[in-house]
């Protein structure tokens, strides 16, 4: 396996708080890797830092080198709206963009970068929505307010518009926390199914969802890195004793 | 029981106080559309729209060229004022942090406080005195007042938009500015339009810029460079006339103005109905 990114020294602020604190990772091409931690230690921040969204936040600031397919996202000649399309997100609550239909909601990534054609967007609009398990619910409705769906159903849009661009990559950022258990199961199946050809990174807060989901798990705690390595490893045999004291769920 | 009547008694109360300051705050209202509408109403018949302005011993006449006049005056003032003030507020509220923002957020407050009589006499030195009295300058003066409220009704319009939405788009790889003019303002279209009617409305009923600026005109629009007739200053100069059918045809104008400036509410909120 191939690693996708190469995070080297990373290093996060708001303002003049160090969120990350020198962050040295390899992420491995299609397969999941989870983020988990307390609240607070900074795995939003860290996934934002993988698509350049952490420097839209006024007072953010990033150092280090993030290497994707072995460039560095953060070297000067690198447009951060041409990593975003590269790299995809999805949020903690569902945001469909409101006053735009299903369909409109699907091809808008595409819409707005100029793809006109109708045939292609079509197309884009039903792989998207077949990729993300949401088609055969929707197929009907496609003209309808993205914000009449159902929370999971939502989401599931979300990642619909998420892959219509095509992305290598999907962030997911605590993607079912707002989400009831069912909706839950469906994304997690979805993000099993995802990862034969996308690499994905998700933070949860849930770690029986990190067990469930993942195939390498990543441990914060205060903006460090404390533990990385493959899911089974780190669920079962833990190397660091802070790793084991927050998954026996002494602190949360 | 006692402490239950004394409950209920208080309840009567507030509701009658209630009651009392909605109806003071729409007495007024309604005393003033019913006499509008009561006196207006008989001047109005098929001549009045058509003809122009009669002038003195003249019997019949209508306010024809004045609603053209205040269409061409609202118009050419909106296509100054509108865009100025929307690209305002969309700065103000996308760029807000920076420092010059501070101060364009000042100057626009302060430009809203000024009296629009001051406005009008800016216009008249800037614009009248070069070129005449016209409605060119009228629509300048007009568009000074639609500009500061244009920029606040779309500031407050776009901040509403949640943040997340605003991510959502820049994470699809949607450059900033796209990500405004498209996501953004879709979102607060309906708002933002409401706040131009607003400072339409708003404009459509000023009497005196347009008097310092433009002046009074009985005949039609005859050129950018010469003043238009107007229904505001209609209702103005014909209630202070002696002649029984100039005054009736004040009482016609402010009719009109005020179905014009509903029509144009009711038409826009028909085009920016929700389509979900």
């Amino acid at each position: 396996m191939a690693a996708k990114f190469e995070i080297q020294g990373l290093n996060a602020w708001f303002g003049s708080k160090h969120v990350l604190k020198n962050i040295n990772i390899k992420i491995e091409e299609k397969a999941v890797t989870a983020i988990i931690g307390p609240s607070g230690c900074g795995k939003t921040t860290f996934v934002r830092c993988l698509n350049r969204m952490h420097e839209i936040t006024p007072g953010a600031r990033v150092s280090g080198k993030v290497l994707f397919n072995g460039i560095d996202i953060y070297s000067n000649g690198v447009d951060p709206v041409m990593v975003r399309r590269k790299i995809g997100m999805v949020f903690q609550k569902p945001n469909p963009f409101p006053m735009m239909s299903i369909y409109d909601n699907v091809a808008a990534g595409l819409k707005l970068n100029g793809v006109r054609d109708r045939k292609i967007l079509d197309a884009a609009v039903r792989r998207s929505l077949e990729l993300a398990n949401l088609w055969d619910e929707v197929k009907d409705d496609l003209n309808k307010s993205g914000a009449s769906l159902s929370g999971g159903q939502q989401q599931r849009l979300c990642i619909a518009r998420a892959l219509a661009v095509e992305p290598e990559v999907l962030l997911m950022d605590e993607p079912c926390s707002a989400l009831d258990p069912i909706a839950t199961a469906k994304i997690e199946s979805l993000i099993r199914k995802l990862a034969e050809d996308y690499t994905v990174v998700i933070v949860t807060h849930n770690m029986q969802q990190a067990a469930r989901v993942s195939d390498y798990t990543t441990f914060l705690y205060l903006g460090e890195l404390i533990e990385y390595g493959p899911t089974k490893q780190i669920f079962e045999n833990p190397k660091q004793e802070l790793t084991e004291r927050y998954l026996t769920g002494e602190f949360g | 029981m006692d402490y239950h009547k004394l409950r209920v008694a208080k309840n009567r109360l507030m509701q009658f106080l209630v009651y009392l300051a909605l109806f003071s705050a729409i007495v007024p209202l309604l005393s003033i559309l019913s006499e509008v509408i009561r006196r207006g109403f008989s001047t109005i018949n098929f001549d009045f729209f058509i003809k122009p302005t009669p002038t003195v011993g003249e019997v019949g006449g209508g306010v024809a060229n004045a609603v053209q006049g205040t269409l061409i005056t609202i118009g050419l003032a909106s296509l100054i004022g509108v865009p100025i003030g929307l690209m305002s507020g969309i700065f103000l509220s996308e760029y807000g942090e920076l420092k010059l923002s501070v101060a364009v957020r000042f100057l626009h407050d302060v430009l809203s406080g000024i009296p629009s009589i001051v406005i009008g006499v800016f216009a008249y030195a800037l614009i009248t005195r070069s070129i005449g009295f016209s409605v060119t300058a009228a629509a300048f003066a007009l568009a000074m007042i639609m500009i500061p409220i244009v920029a606040r009704t779309t500031e407050e319009a776009l901040k509403l938009v949640p943040m997340s939405i605003r991510e959502a788009a820049i994470a699809l790889g949607i450059p900033r500015w796209k990500t405004t003019i498209t996501v953004v303002l879709s979102a607060a279209k309906k708002a933002i339009v409401t706040g131009i009617l607003l400072s339409i409305a708003r404009i459509a009923g000023e009497s005196a810029p347009v008097l310092v600026s433009m002046g009074f005109w009985r005949w039609w629009f005859a050129g950018l460079d010469r003043p238009t007739a107007n229904l505001a200053l209609n209702v103005f100069i014909f209630a202070m006339s002696p002649f029984e059918n100039w005054i009736a045809l004040a009482w016609g104008s402010a009719l009109v103005l005020i179905l014009l400036v509903l029509g144009i509410s009711v038409t826009a909120r028909v085009f920016t109905r929700e389509r979900y």
